[in-house]
């Protein structure tokens, strides 16, 4: 147990970090501008500490636990050993890391269901929406289009395509969506773009980028390890807008057709 | 004493269930695909515990703490009815929350490292923390007029479509202009600003505000600040990069 307390401090010193600052500009404000009563000041402030505790032991738990279990694997995954080629750099076919585009996908849809900043939103979505959008659903299409995302970036990674182009037309798949898919979708889903990059995800998909990048010939670290992050922010907006089209449709269709849906 | 335990064992229970699909993959591509065996396994578990409980009480927290905080704040700015005043809110939230963000600070380290190694800026530690320190404010006053930019937004009413599609009409041409070895970095430092602390907040004060400013739709117009504060980083580091 004393090996714990060195993580625990350090996760405590990086909480403090993001906390501190909102904490002052909230009091700073609170005191000089608004100067307005806040009913449950006390519960308030005993919830802000108990989402700090939380940080403190996730954070620890992650870098004990999860952390370098997903370097490891995502390292074991990328070895040519085990993706079952010889080393030297002739006949790699693209479909020979199968494997590696499964395990992205895998690791980026289970860490985007486990990401705090995601469970947030979705809890205000669900709120605010009068429980119409189901949190979970919201997740698991979050989830959706970053294991894709994931999958489609590593894929660039192993044929080596500019990753500008790959954004490019991402972007302008989602620019064609923000016009149709219906209004109330359309923030929240480009929301979710920036939530899932987050404190899980992050470290293990930079691992799986950068260990793939170094294992591939031909390929630096410093210029192809980068992007997967943007493919795991682009995919989801796609697949949330996507979701919220078909439901659209669908609703649609049993209005036309009542019978069917009875 | 009981009931507190109840709730706290229901908490558990809940982000049990966030963090099994993790457990399914680990053990699925361990067992089936790798099948070495796993180095310490006690500090696994240990590590396990301590990151369901920490989720937790992170989203118990949420619900007592974060969100009504946020709420409380936007109530209270919509109540005083000064556009100044939340302006200059928004701007300093943004601007603290970001410049202390410890990934930002390890990301501005590396691309002063990549900037220093490919002659850049010289190849010394006092040039290598002016050019870091001018990456962080640069990302932290990004994220700052994001967060303006939002709220003045969502007070308007404006269609969030046209903000974020200029923003990324922005980013390729950008992408153009600047230099190769700033562009991942750029991209990532889009996703570095978005904290687990700040989302909540940030969202909290956007809903607020929708729900408190009549003629506004809280699902229409109160979510976005997490999307601008994404994407104004990548175009402010990529112009930082084409300046120094």
């Amino acid at each position: 147990m004393n090996g714990l307390l060195e993580p625990l401090a350090e996760a405590l010193r990086e909480t403090l970090l993001g906390v501190v600052p909102i904490a002052t500009v909230l009091v700073v404000f609170q005191v000089f501008v608004l100067r307005r009563r806040v009913a449950q000041v006390g519960r308030m402030i005993a919830g802000v500490g108990i989402l700090t505790l939380g940080m403190v032991l996730f954070l620890t738990g992650l870098g004990e636990a999860l952390f370098p279990l997903g370097r490891l694997m995502a390292g074991q995954l990328t070895d040519p050993a085990v993706v079952g080629v010889a080393s030297d750099e002739s006949a790699l076919h693209w479909s020979d890391y199968w494997l590696v585009y499964t395990f992205g996908a895998a690791i980026g849809f289970a860490t985007t269901i486990a990401e705090p900043a995601l469970i947030a939103v979705s809890m205000k979505a669900h709120d605010v929406s009068g429980g119409t959008l189901n949190a979970w659903a919201l997740r698991v299409t979050v989830a959706v289009g970053v294991a894709i995302g994931i999958a489609v970036g590593c894929l660039r990674i192993v044929t080596g395509t500019t990753l500008a182009y790959y954004i490019a037309a991402g972007y302008v798949i989602v620019a064609f969506q923000a016009f149709r898919a219906p209004r109330s979708i359309i923030a929240l889903a480009f929301d979710t773009g920036g939530v899932t990059t987050s404190t899980v995800t992050v470290p293990l998909v930079a691992a799986l980028g950068l260990g793939l990048a170094s294992t591939i010939p031909g390929r630096s670290p410093l210029i192809d390890g980068f992007g997967l992050i943007a493919f795991a922010s682009l995919f989801p907006m796609m697949t949330v807008m996507g979701y919220a089209q078909i439901s659209l449709v669908r609703s649609r269709r049993s209005q036309r057709l009542p019978l069917r849906e009875v | 004493m009981r009931a507190l335990a109840g709730v706290l064992g229901r908490d558990v229970l809940e982000a049990g269930r966030n963090l099994l699909p993790i457990i399914v993959v680990v053990a699925f591509f361990q067992a089936v695909v790798l099948r070495q065996p796993l180095p310490g396994m006690d500090r696994i578990i240990v590590g396990g515990v301590l990151v369901v409980l920490g989720l937790a009480l992170f989203i118990r927290g949420l619900e007592l703490g974060l969100f009504p905080l946020g709420e409380a704040m936007a109530v209270g700015f919509a109540r005083k009815g000064s556009l100044w005043w939340l302006v200059a809110f928004a701007f300093a939230l943004g601007f603290t929350t970001t410049i202390a963000e410890p990934a930002l600070i390890a990301v501005s380290g590396e691309a002063a490292e990549v900037a220093a190694s490919s002659g850049v800026i010289l190849d010394e530690d006092a040039a290598q923390a002016s050019y870091a320190l001018g990456l962080r404010l640069t990302v932290a006053f990004a994220v700052a007029i994001a967060i303006v930019i939002g709220v003045v937004r969502i007070i308007k009413g404006w269609a969030i479509q046209w903000f974020i599609i200029g923003g990324y009409l922005c980013v390729v041409v950008m992408t153009l202009f600047a230099p190769a070895e700033i562009i991942g970095i750029a991209y990532d430092s889009g996703g570095v600003t978005t904290s687990t602390v700040t989302v909540p907040l940030i969202t909290a004060l956007g809903v607020g505000l929708a729900t408190s400013i009549r003629g506004r739709n809280p699902m229409i117009d109160g979510f976005g600040l997490i999307a601008f504060a994404s994407l104004t980083p990548m175009v402010f580091v990529m112009a930082y990069g084409i300046i120094v």
